[in-house]
């Protein structure tokens, strides 16, 4: 249960929204997200996976199931990244390990590994050409697809969720701050 | 001050729109369209900067990025930027420009002497006259460096913001001329996604300058059109005032636009400056057309004499005639068409060919234009040095080596002059291309490149606009098709009226009235770098034939218009003297960048607080105010020590630290270590392979110390691994090893057991630690956490347990790295501030102290505890650390266990681990410092050992070390010296590494 009296931080939490024009830049702090290893073969680990999650696990790689509770990134061939609702990851984590009990997988909180910072705008695009190597042009990378890669000296997992574009980051805790600084020094450029 | 030299109409500037600017202090004016260049030829000013060797005036010698000469001093303050070509500034309101390389003016420069001594300066001047003593270098190197020289760096922080842009696309085009934008026209209707970069303002390249009709019309209407055909397709990028720089492996390529330069200063302003493309192409077209050759006559290097395109352009494209009397001296025919609108613009006009009997239409148009032509003739010098007033020209002998008559001196104010052309090959051979050599063009022209590109234009060695063109339509078109485009039907080259190519005749050097090398004219090869033909013949006379040695020899290539107009020249006079053709004698390789890129552009938004991260962890904030000062331990900003005072110091606050936490408890902020969860049925497995011991015994809740080897048998990482349930561990590594440590189990399990049922996680950033150490650990945990056991016998030293602390949910492991009793409280990141503030809160009944990793350091060795990496180099074995008891003899295998077999490494005698006492109890010894028998007035001496760490220890009250020391395990007692870098000797005894508490009763309690 979550004691509300007990102080809670996320990496950003004193750093307010930047609202630019072009480019919208913010923190979505407290996501529950879980690590989950496994191997995608196994149809009992998809199923029993699914059963908890309500969703099928993408298995292409670079590939991403979004929904408005829970998104899942693949993060190679046989690990995931699950992104769900706020302080849902113990009951998360207890669900899965249980599903997958006496099967050749690991389960791991990482909620408070990592934040999320979404950048979104006519801009976001070329607010994230400024500091990551790959190509994120539509012809290559487009709603759905993720990628673990770098902005600037971050390491990264990018998700686009929209065309808008809409892009979440997840990010280090301790590499956030650097991350948000330079986000809105690129995304400056267009007021 | 008018622009008399401006005519009154013609070229693309705007006379409506008038641009200030100040040259070496006066104020002056432009157009709108301008270059520096091109507006300090209109105001009639040919002398712009002083040579790099001998301060000889220079002028502007070019129309382009090619400028050797007219290097520039930029801007003022922190914007200031020295060696700015002037050909390439665009002028904007307020410009401010200086001559550099010249003291006290431009035009009385004392710099100047070296040109009247510059007999005795010759080629390697520095390295004949400065060799010895050696050690005087630096004294002559400072004088050199001052003498010599361009502009002058900014002292000030760049205040202006830079940007960098990562980009992929299917076909990148270099140069936006005819050759480039045909190109771009045919890739573009493909559907590819095309990038077209030009370094100029405008597209157009030549065209912005020639006549050649298009279509039948003006070439830049088909410009214009092509351009907003272009600027109708999504896929096409236009980038002007965009260089590419480099091209390196796999068609990457770094490209530096020019955001605001011509905008001038913007001040606060968020947009950058310029931008640093990193562009990853699929197809490359190279459409960077050629560069004319400079002739190598006597005195070639005089302001007023520029190449014969660039008079051609500063007329057409800009509407200056920089001098009513002109000399165009020629070996080709394209500078009668400079010629012909010189005279066409009002200036008297003389041609002096080099070729006896030369026979073109173009000839033809000029003599019937009534201008008169010297043909066999040459140049044979130049009268006036700040400006030409006038040129000795004469008939040259049918080999052309020598005069065959007194010269003739004609009145003339600027010599354009014209050897030929060279491709500019420069990104063809930075793409490891490989050139060839085209005896009809005297030329290096590309042959081919293992990378996915292609040339086309002038840069192939296509020098007719008909060939520009239709070699670009047909590079677009293949570069699509290479790309996995449909390219279609090859577009039609349109009517091209243009005047044929004519014959050369290749004299590499204009003879004057005096043999080469003697009397006072000069014929420079590399005006930047001051080498002239004489410097050529010298080298080869001392042996420096190859092309390689000439260039440093001579330095001619280098500066920063790495050689784009002396090259050639350099070549072609080396192949004379070695009467070897010019391949044979080779080429230097072309390196990027093309042209000079500042370093801000390159750092892109890189800088000040954003130049590295600085990671901190979920209670930084804690530490700032509480007054820390910080460390950096790898990426991560660490608290140091806390000092109580402003003036409190290291020394003073790790002395009152190190007391407190033995005496009351201390709190430390642990989160930065490694933490990697282990999970799966072959964990166990794995740790037992991983570490030097044995992990089977291990119960849930119980936590081990284990040391990691490599394959060598060397100590890489340590730490403490907990169960915290059936095949289910958490593993801590160093705070620097934590991604080291994984990428090595992932290494093994990947590579080596990939059937292995384990997983593992790095959950390093999830956990939020507070450290508490001290003999009050216990009271002020139990503040906190009343819920918790934390009586020794339920909960004893090497457990851990889960339960609430200050009401979050926390694994406490009761583990020490000081000696003293002592908790490490991890709870999930999002509440490690509540925790921090709860326990600190708490700890204030009990006297507790916040402490820093330098007093972790001190209480650690104050119990012989090792830092890997700092007691250990990569070098050191477990039983070099004395460490025996850890590595398991029952083990069948462990990673690095072979490796104890080696000889060397189980010889015995190695460096091994000890604990040093200094014989001056108050002297802390600088950790690196060597043990010796004997210390010796100054090295060589022979060293036994070196000190790894080394402390003042207030709990023990005196000084102490740890160190490597050969067969130190069986030297206890014995005494060694340790000199000092100040020459004072040091005595040290060698001990048993553990000062404090060596039974080991403070952590159990």
């Amino acid at each position: 249960m979550v004691d509300l009296a007990i102080k809670t931080i996320s990496p950003l939490i004193d750093r307010p929204p930047y609202l630019g024009s072009k480019v919208q830049i913010s923190e979505r702090p407290f996501i529950a997200k879980l690590t989950l290893r496994g191997n995608p073969d196994d149809v009992a680990f998809l199923k029993a996976v699914e059963g908890v999650l309500g969703h099928a696990l993408p298995v292409a790689p670079n590939t991403t199931v979004l929904s408005k509770t829970m998104d899942i990134a693949w993060v190679g061939p046989d690990e995931w990244m699950i992104y769900a609702e706020a302080d849902s990851q113990s009951t998360l984590v207890a669900d899965l390990r249980k599903a997958l009990e006496g099967q050749h997988s690991a389960v791991v909180d990482v909620s408070d590994y990592y934040t999320l910072i979404r950048v979104t705008g006519a801009k976001a695009r070329a607010t994230m050409a400024k500091g990551c190597p790959l190509d994120l042009d539509p012809v290559s990378f487009g709603p759905g697809d993720c990628a673990g890669t770098l902005y600037i000296k971050s390491t990264i997992r990018l998700i686009q969720r929209d065309d808008a574009p809409s892009y979440d980051i997840q990010v280090r805790w301790s590499h956030a701050d650097y991350l948000w600084q330079n986000l809105v020094v690129a995304a400056k450029e267009w007021g | 001050m008018a622009q008399n030299n401006r005519l009154s109409q013609g070229g693309r500037v705007n006379r409506g729109a008038e641009i200030s600017f100040r040259f070496n202090g006066k104020w002056l004016t432009g157009y709108e369209g301008d270059t520096l260049a091109s507006a300090l030829l209109a105001n009639g000013i040919s002398l712009v900067g002083r040579s790099f060797k001998y301060h000889r005036p220079r002028g502007i010698m070019t129309a382009g990025s090619e400028e050797p000469n007219a290097l520039i001093q930029l801007g003022e303050g922190a914007r200031t930027e020295p060696n700015i070509r002037a050909t390439q500034v665009e002028l904007f309101d307020g410009l401010v420009a200086e001559s550099q390389n010249c003291w006290p003016s431009v035009r009385f420069d004392v710099g100047a002497i070296n040109s009247v001594v510059s007999k005795y300066l010759p080629a390697g001047f520095y390295y004949k006259t400065f060799m010895w003593p050696a050690s005087l270098w630096m004294t002559y190197e400072h004088a050199i460096r001052k003498a010599a020289g361009l502009g002058k760096a900014p002292v000030e922080n760049d205040p202006d913001l830079y940007a960098q842009h990562h980009q992929h696309c299917d076909v990148l085009i270099a140069g936006g001329g005819p050759a480039g934008l045909a190109a771009a026209l045919s890739a573009g209707k493909s559907g590819a996604r095309v990038i077209l970069a030009d370094e100029q303002n405008e597209f157009g390249g030549w065209l912005l300058t020639d006549d050649s009709a298009i279509n039948g019309a003006d070439p830049m209407n088909w410009v214009a059109e092509t351009l907003e055909a272009l600027a109708a397709m999504d896929n096409v990028t236009q980038l002007p005032r965009t260089t590419i720089t480099g091209y390196f492996d796999h068609n990457f390529i770094t490209a530096c636009e020019r955001v605001t330069d011509h905008l001038g200063p913007q001040v606060d302003s968020d947009v950058p400056r310029q931008r640093f493309w990193k562009i990853r192409a699929k197809q490359v077209v190279l459409a960077q057309g050629s560069i004319e050759r400079p002739l190598v006559f006597a005195d070639n290097d005089r302001p007023g004499v520029m190449l014969a395109s660039a008079l051609r352009t500063y007329l057409r494209r800009y509407g200056v005639l920089p001098a009513r009397e002109i000399t165009v001296s020629t070996n080709n025919d394209t500078a009668y068409q400079t010629a012909l609108d010189a005279h066409a613009a009002g200036a008297i006009v003389t041609i002096v060919d080099l070729r006896p009997d030369p026979k073109s239409s173009l000839v033809t148009t000029a003599e019937e234009a009534g201008i008169t032509i010297y043909k066999g003739s040459g140049i044979a010098g130049i009268h006036g040095s700040k400006s030409i007033h006038g040129v000795e020209i004469a008939k040259l002998s049918e080999d052309g080596k020598s005069l065959t008559e007194t010269p003739l001196v004609l009145s003339s104010g600027l010599v354009a002059m014209s050897s030929g052309w060279n491709p500019t090959v420069h990104l063809f051979s930075q793409s490891r291309g490989k050139l060839k050599y085209r005896e009809d063009l005297a030329s290096f022209v590309p042959d081919h490149t293992p990378q996915n590109a292609r040339s086309a234009g002038a840069c192939n060695g296509s020098y007719a606009l008909a060939d520009c063109l239709e070699e670009g339509f047909a590079a677009g078109a293949d570069a699509a098709t290479a790309a996995g485009f449909e390219a279609g039907d090859t577009l039609a080259t349109p009517s091209i009226t243009e005047h044929p190519a004519g014959e050369m005749r290749l004299l590499w050097t204009v003879p004057t009235t005096h043999p080469l090398g003697q009397g006072k004219r000069k014929h420079f090869i590399d005006h930047q770098n001051d080498v002239t033909a004489a410097d050529v013949h010298l080298a080869a006379r001392e042996g420096y034939l190859s092309v390689e040695h000439l260039k440093r020899y001579t330095t001619t290539g280098m500066g920063t218009d790495q050689g784009k107009t002396s090259n050639i020249n350099a070549l072609a006079i080396m192949s004379e003297i070695r009467a070897a053709d010019i391949p044979a004698v080779g080429t230097t390789t072309f390196r990027p960048p093309y042209t000079p890129v500042g370093l801000g552009t390159i750092a892109g938004q890189g800088v000040k607080d954003l130049f590295e991260p600085e990671r901190g962890t979920p209670m930084h904030s804690w530490h700032v105010e509480a007054g820390a000062v910080f460390e950096d331990v790898g990426d991560w900003k660490r608290a140091r020590y806390y000092p109580v005072t402003p003036e409190e110091t290291m020394d003073q606050a790790v002395r009152r630290e190190c007391l407190q936490a033995r005496e009351t408890v201390g709190i430390m902020d642990a989160s930065t270590l490694g933490k990697i969860d282990i999970q799966g049925k072959d964990a166990t497995r794995l740790l037992n392979m991983v570490y030097t011991n044995a992990w089977d015994s291990l119960k849930p809740g119980r936590a081990r110390y284990g040391l990691m080897l490599n394959e060598h048998g060397m100590v890489f990482d340590d730490g403490v691994t907990t169960c915290l349930g059936e095949n289910h561990y958490h593993m801590t590594t160093t705070t620097g090893g934590a991604a080291r440590v994984l990428n090595w189990l992932e290494e093994w399990l990947q590579t080596e057991w990939p059937e292995w049922e384990v997983y593992c996680t790095s959950v390093t950033e999830q956990w939020a630690v507070a450290t508490l150490s001290g003999p009050k650990a216990r009271d002020v945990l139990e503040a906190v956490a009343p819920t918790l056991a934390l009586d020794p016998q339920t909960f004893p030293f090497m457990a851990m347990q889960e339960g609430k602390v200050a009401g979050i949910d926390a694994r406490v492991f009761r583990i020490s790295f000081t000696g003293d009793l002592s908790y490490e409280i991890n709870v999930p990141a999002r509440h490690g501030l509540a925790m921090w503030e709860a326990l600190t809160e708490a700890g204030k009944a009990f006297d507790m102290v916040p402490y820093g990793t330098e007093t972790m350091h001190v209480l650690r060795a104050e119990k012989g505890f090792i830092i890997v990496g700092q007691d250990t180099d990569g070098t050191v074995t477990p039983l070099d650390l004395g460490m025996n008891w850890i590595v398991s003899k029952k083990k069948p295998d462990f990673l690095g266990k072979r490796s104890f077999t080696r000889s060397h490494t189980a010889m015995p005698g190695r460096k091994q681990l000890v604990g040093l006492l200094p014989e001056n109890e108050n002297v802390v010894l600088p950790e690196g410092s060597h043990l010796v028998a004997k210390a010796l007035p100054k090295p060589p001496m022979d060293t036994v050992g070196h000190i790894t760490s080394s402390y003042y220890s207030p709990n023990l009250g005196r000084s102490f070390a740890m160190g490597l020391v050969k067969d130190g395990l069986n030297r206890m007692g014995e005494s060694f010296e340790v000199p000092l870098m100040s020459g004072a000797v040091e005595r040290v005894t060698i001990t048993e590494p553990v000062f404090f508490d060596k039974e080991g009763e403070r952590s159990r309690g």
